[in-house]
């Protein structure tokens, strides 16, 4: 019995650790001893240069533009989706406090903005490709059909407006997948307290900010992970749909291909590790004070 | 329809007192606001799909107009000529064999961790899981020259393996969770009857745990499905294109840049086959992906 029962654990968990190791915990580690060398790929010929790259990525005014842009995603894409989401959600809920039915139609409306979801950042990025082409595109087809034609920009093609171009397709594909998170989240209260609101007069402004917001807390600060590690990225939309890309004039600028290029286009594996390993620590310090954030006044339901 | 239904009931005395109605008031905003959102979802993929029908001088003329009659040979162009189709079927291949590879060794490593006490237990349960906060960016360039030593770029063996290494964290740490959740009387009564330790695993815990691996096995298939950057990078061979990387390479080669019919088509073709499957089995998938980000 006791043989059998080694030989299986060994057979269920070598296989997995033997992938494991080679292909994800051995990369991981060799990405911060290779950060520390000028290595372009040619065995043997790797030099160490301490933290002379991390010095070069000081200077480097692409990276810097880089960080900039990954910076100002991760306080609005979170920010905005999440305030959005929120309001969707509860709007799904509203007139359905009496037995939590939601409005008419909330079904078939979870189904349709849970779309983008499902579909590839890369199909998202194309589809939005087209949809801001400045001539044959959505966008400005619909602004000409308004009677807004002085709007109808090439919004790729102007640095002031390509970042917000690129970040407005990452809060339309993920905004979806959050109200119905919220809404599950909202799902879960009793819903008497609701009821006790109502009964103490708190309009619908009022029960939001101090029945349901937290209540909804724990679920909300998730939310900010993910969006956060997602606004930390950004690279499958900036590589398809922007000019460059990553323009124009590095306004579309991220990290991830800032990293890319140096590696696969540049061939300086050294240089781009350091850009790996300092995404790496903008990433665990993201997580790090979320969890902190979240950590003081839970709300805890009787 | 609920406006004038509500309107009367206000303030009346039938009814009770905990069931206020005069909220429902607000729900025409409401539907305002849900259908804004709505529209601003589905226009873009309702406008892709029926461009993918039109001449590309419809498209170039008038981005609004309806096709003057399907033109399905935008269809046929994208899946042949423009080699969707051949992406198409290495992206099945692809994660299809990464699929099944995540969820045997996951719910293995899982089960293994989740039922059986041993030394090392919680130091193997920890080195899976904490894979999960390291961003893939930090591997990208490692991961490139292992691959390469293996002689795997290039091939179907060797992205089945990363994706597969890169999706069995997740697929432990989720499992994990619900195999320590199933009764251990059943295991126990199949052990007495003379059960093998991967027989009560196969024959009974795997049926056992049926939802949770039919949840993360949604979360997988979207996510690998999905993957651009892992192939970007590993897979060089345009012959073995997987769709997402076909799609993105086509949008930006010169030769596809004027045809845009054709590129709408082969979008339409990358995107329809998910969004029917989902709204066929749209309440398994919801769940399976939030439960995924609550757990």
């Amino acid at each position: 019995m006791n043989h059998g029962r080694r030989r299986f654990l060994l057979g269920a968990l070598l296989p997995a650790l033997v992938l494991h190791v080679v292909f994800v915990l051995s990369p991981y580690a060799q990405a911060f001893s290779l950060s520390l060398t000028d290595w372009t790929g040619v065995a043997g010929e790797a030099h160490f240069v301490g933290a002379g790259n991390y010095a070069r990525l000081g200077g480097d005014s692409l990276f810097l533009d880089a960080v900039r842009n990954n910076a100002v995603m991760l306080v609005v894409v979170p920010l905005v989706t999440i305030g959005l989401g929120l309001f969707l959600a509860s709007m799904l809920h509203l007139g359905g406090r009496d037995g939590r039915r939601g409005i008419a139609g909330s079904k078939a409306y979870q189904i349709v903005y849970f779309f983008p979801q499902l579909l590839s950042l890369v199909v998202i990025a194309v589809l939005w490709q087209f949809v801001y082409n400045p001539n044959t595109g959505l966008l400005n087809g619909v602004l000409r059909a308004v009677g807004l034609s002085k709007y109808a920009l090439s919004w790729l093609a102007e640095p002031k407006l390509a970042l917000p171009a690129v970040m407005a397709v990452l809060v339309w594909s993920s905004v979806g997948f959050y109200v119905v998170l919220f809404s599950a989240a909202i799902d879960a209260i009793p819903r008497e307290l609701f009821e006790a609101a109502l009964l103490d007069g708190a309009g619908g402004w009022a029960t939001f900010r101090s029945v349901t917001l937290p209540l909804v807390r724990d679920t909300v600060q998730v939310a900010f992970v993910y969006l956060g590690i997602a606004a930390l990225d950004g690279f499958a939309v900036v590589q398809v749909m922007t000019v460059g890309p990553g323009g124009p004039d590095g306004a579309t600028e991220v990290i991830g291909l800032s990293l890319y290029r140096n590696a696969f286009t540049y061939g300086r594996f050294g240089y781009a590790s350091a850009m790996g390993v300092a995404l790496f620590f903008a990433t665990l310090t993201l997580a790090v004070l979320a969890l902190r954030a979240g950590r003081k006044e839970r709300v805890e339901l009787a | 329809m609920t406006l004038l239904r509500e309107k009367p009931v206000t303030g009346s005395v039938q009814a009770p007192p905990s069931v206020p109605r005069v909220r429902r008031i607000g729900s025409f905003p409401a539907h305002i606001a849900m259908l804004a959102w709505g529209v601003v979802t589905a226009l873009p993929l309702i406008w892709a799909i029926l461009s993918s029908f039109k001449t590309d001088k419809e498209i170039l003329t008038d981005p609004w107009s309806l096709p003057s009659k399907p033109h399905f040979e935008n269809w046929s162009r994208a899946w042949s000529q423009a080699s969707i189709g051949r992406y198409f079927l290495n992206s099945i291949v692809v994660v299809g064999g990464a699929l099944l590879l995540t969820m045997l060794l996951g719910s293995l490593v899982a089960y293994a961790l989740a039922r059986y006490e041993f030394r090392g237990n919680r130091l193997i349960y920890y080195v899976f899981v904490a894979a999960m906060f390291f961003p893939v960016f930090l591997a990208l360039v490692p991961l490139f020259f292992v691959v390469q030593q293996l002689g795997l770029l290039g091939t179907y063996q060797g992205l089945i393996l990363v994706y597969a290494a890169y999706a069995v964290p997740f697929t432990v740490f989720f499992l994990h969770a619900f195999f320590r959740t199933l009764p251990a009387e059943v295991a126990e009564a199949a052990f007495m009857d003379g059960c093998s330790h991967a027989g009560v695993f196969f024959r009974v815990m795997l049926p056992m745990a049926r939802p949770g691996l039919v949840a993360v096995g949604i979360f997988n298939f979207l996510g690998l499905w999905n993957q651009y950057l892992l192939p970007l990078v590993l897979n060089p061979d345009p012959d073995r294109y997987v769709l997402a990387q076909g799609l993105a390479a086509l949008s930006v080669s010169q030769g596809y840049r004027s045809d845009w019919s054709g590129l709408f088509a082969g979008l339409t073709i990358a995107m329809l086959p998910v969004l029917i499957a989902y709204v066929a089995f749209q309440r398994h998938i919801r769940a399976g992906m939030t439960a995924g980000a609550v757990k």
